[in-house]
């Protein structure tokens, strides 16, 4: 099996140096066309439920935590305020678009309604980042959830535009295509393309000089600012490229589940943002999906668990805790960490001259 | 307020006439320790300067105010005639200064090319591109011939973590000449080098180009006599003599303070 990214000695990093070499088709390693043939292909054997509640959803949270892996990976700022983001990019759909409460929503179209949501999400993000980045490590973390639970109790007290307790319900995607997108294979794709697309642009950013220089703003960011680049402008404008991500989440967050209210982007669901990165590994793109899958699936199956062991099935968030202690101690970076260890060990064992490199 | 106007005196000065650095009465005090009082330096275009002194002299402290990375506590700093005194780092840096760093600060988690790439990037537009670069984008090509010239070509993809010390030692001086820089500020750069890399060092600081002046803070007299003209000594956060080399090397108060103190 080919592997997603090995550094070889020869290899080198900046992506477009092998346009010698061979094509960019040739160069997609396997493991990417089987994990896409097998995602294309889902559904013809997976179920509705599969499809809309497992993996749609998946799919959504991967994105919203692939924004904060996009921050604390390469930018080495753990941001808890994107939920909020996507929750505002949410609201902005049931606020400008519509909803079944007619006194509020304002029945825009559709093509006008999302790029403003996206656009107020991206600005309320740029303003959370030139306030964030004034500070660095646990008080990122401080002033970034003060401003995740601002947020929620704002859209909780706040009648006049938020809607207060009960927030928005029948808020539905755009008949497009004269699809119905929020039938289950639609939807499947609908999101299927967007974190793909998410994924991709992360991938691609990280090797272009707005993400490399944010990478050495991680590293060290007195050497940055002493090779000319303004510190502070470059970490507030990563915060605006990864809030489009978790706005063009929230707005899928929003239509699968037809409804948003503050709860929505309440703390137990900004920390599990949080978890589900760090569960997956914030060290490349592909952990927070994979993070965001394992916690769907904890979610969706642990009170079944519960039930077989005669406990009952509301303690589900216990064994959510339990995974989540379970994989930080023994593996602090993620799945990912786990699984790069695990190939470490066995590309060992299996060529003890591997070190030489060879064909993947 | 209506700015200012300004005298055909300084915008000449300004137009490139005027000193490479100039440091007037610059302080900088920390708690109740002066690490500088009242230094005035001037160094020309093109000029070469070392900076000697006993450890805890200022000769970092120095630096860390040219560049901007602390601010002086009075006193004023130009730079080619421009008043940078309150300007942030990167802004200096625009304007032509470098600096290498005295513990290598480089980015671990990257290649040697894309450290270079990104010291060539610093400097010049499209700082926030999304575009990831080509090969053979000019500022590849400049980042490519810069690892060259500091002997690290078959080095380009590694990472910076795996490179030996004197590797590291070299990488940073290749940020340092990113892009076109005017003046530079060398915190020893021979430190920890072997008499080879040493040599080479002297090589690669004699041979740039004529109109990059520099400073240089060095504790080996061989590396930096060998490539300063003019030489200033500094100590407890004063510069008490200025000379050509030869004349500080036999200045009995000189000898007395530094070189006898077991450092030549």
């Amino acid at each position: 099996m080919a592997l997603a990214e090995r550094p070889g000695p020869s290899a080198l990093s900046i992506g477009a140096l092998g346009r010698s070499g061979p094509g960019w088709l040739e160069r997609i390693p396997t493991s990417y066309w089987v994990v896409g043939v097998v995602l294309l292909c889902m559904p013809v054997v997976a179920n509705d439920f599969i499809l809309y509640q497992i993996l749609g959803w998946t799919f959504i949270l991967g994105m919203i935590a692939l924004s904060l892996m996009f921050l604390g990976g390469y930018g080495g700022m753990v941001s808890l305020a994107q939920m909020s983001i996507a929750a505002l990019a949410g609201y902005m759909v049931a606020i400008l678009g519509s909803s079944g409460v007619q006194t509020i929503s304002l029945n825009w179209p559709w093509w006008l309604y999302i790029p403003v949501a996206i656009f107020i999400a991206a600005v309320f993000a740029t303003m959370i980042g030139a306030l964030a980045v004034r500070t660095t490590g646990i008080y990122t973390i401080m002033i970034t959830l003060a401003i995740a639970a601002a947020f929620f109790y704002f859209t909780r007290q706040n009648y006049t535009i938020f809607n207060g307790y009960s927030g928005f319900a029948n808020v539905v995607p755009p008949e497009l295509l004269g699809v119905n997108w929020r039938t289950p294979i639609p939807f499947y794709y609908l999101a299927l393309f967007w974190a793909v697309v998410s994924y991709l642009a992360v991938v691609y950013v990280a090797r272009s000089p707005f993400g490399l220089a944010l990478q050495g703003i991680r590293d060290n960011p007195r050497r940055m600012s002493a090779l000319g680049f303004n510190v502070f402008l470059h970490r507030v404008a990563a915060y605006t490229f990864a809030s489009v991500i978790a706005a063009i989440a929230g707005i899928l967050l929003v239509w699968q589940n037809a409804q948003i209210s503050p709860g929505t982007a309440g703390l137990p669901a900004v920390i599990d943002i949080l978890v589900i990165a760090i569960v997956g590994g914030i060290k490349r793109p592909i952990g927070p999906f994979i993070g965001a899958l394992i916690y769907v699936l904890l979610r969706t199956f642990s009170p079944d668990v519960l039930q077989v062991f005669g406990l009952p099935d509301d303690r589900f968030k216990l064994l959510i805790g339990v995974g989540f202690l379970a994989i930080v101690y023994w593996s602090p970076d993620g799945v990912l960490g786990l699984w790069d260890r695990w190939r470490a060990r066995r590309s060992r064992t299996r060529d003890p001259m591997a070190s030489t490199g060879g064909p993947s | 307020m209506i700015p200012a106007q300004r005298s055909i005196g300084e915008l000449l000065t300004a137009a490139g006439t005027s000193n490479a650095l100039e440091l007037r009465g610059v302080t900088r005090t920390f708690g109740a320790l002066a690490a500088l009082s009242d230094v005035t330096l001037t160094v020309k275009p093109g000029e070469r300067r070392g900076v000697l002194g006993s450890n805890g002299a200022g000769k970092t402290t120095l630096f860390n105010c040219v560049t901007g990375d602390v601010m002086p506590t009075s006193g004023t700093i130009r730079l080619f005639g421009e008043d940078v005194t309150y300007f942030p780092p990167h802004e200096r840096i625009r304007r032509g200064l470098r600096r290498t760093y005295q513990i290598s600060l480089l980015f671990n988690g990257l290649s040697v090319l894309d450290n270079v790439y990104l010291a060539c990037r610093g400097v010049s537009r499209g700082r926030f591109s999304l575009i990831r670069p080509r090969r053979s984008d000019a500022l590849m090509q400049s980042a490519f011939e810069l690892i060259e010239a500091v002997h690290l070509g078959a080095q380009a993809g590694t990472m910076v973590a795996e490179l030996s010390y004197g590797q590291q030692r070299q990488l940073e001086i290749a940020l340092a000449l990113a892009g076109a820089p005017r003046f530079v500020l060398f915190d020893e750069p021979a430190a920890g080098l072997s008499p080879t890399e040493r040599s080479e060092l002297v090589e690669i600081l004699t041979n740039l180009p004529r109109h990059i002046g520099f400073i240089i803070i060095e504790h080996d007299m061989d590396v930096a006599l060998r490539v300063a003209e003019s030489v200033s000594m500094m100590h407890n956060g004063r510069i008490f003599k200025e000379g050509l080399p030869s004349e500080i090397e036999s200045d009995p108060e000189v000898q007395e303070l530094y070189l006898g103190g077991g450092h030549g």
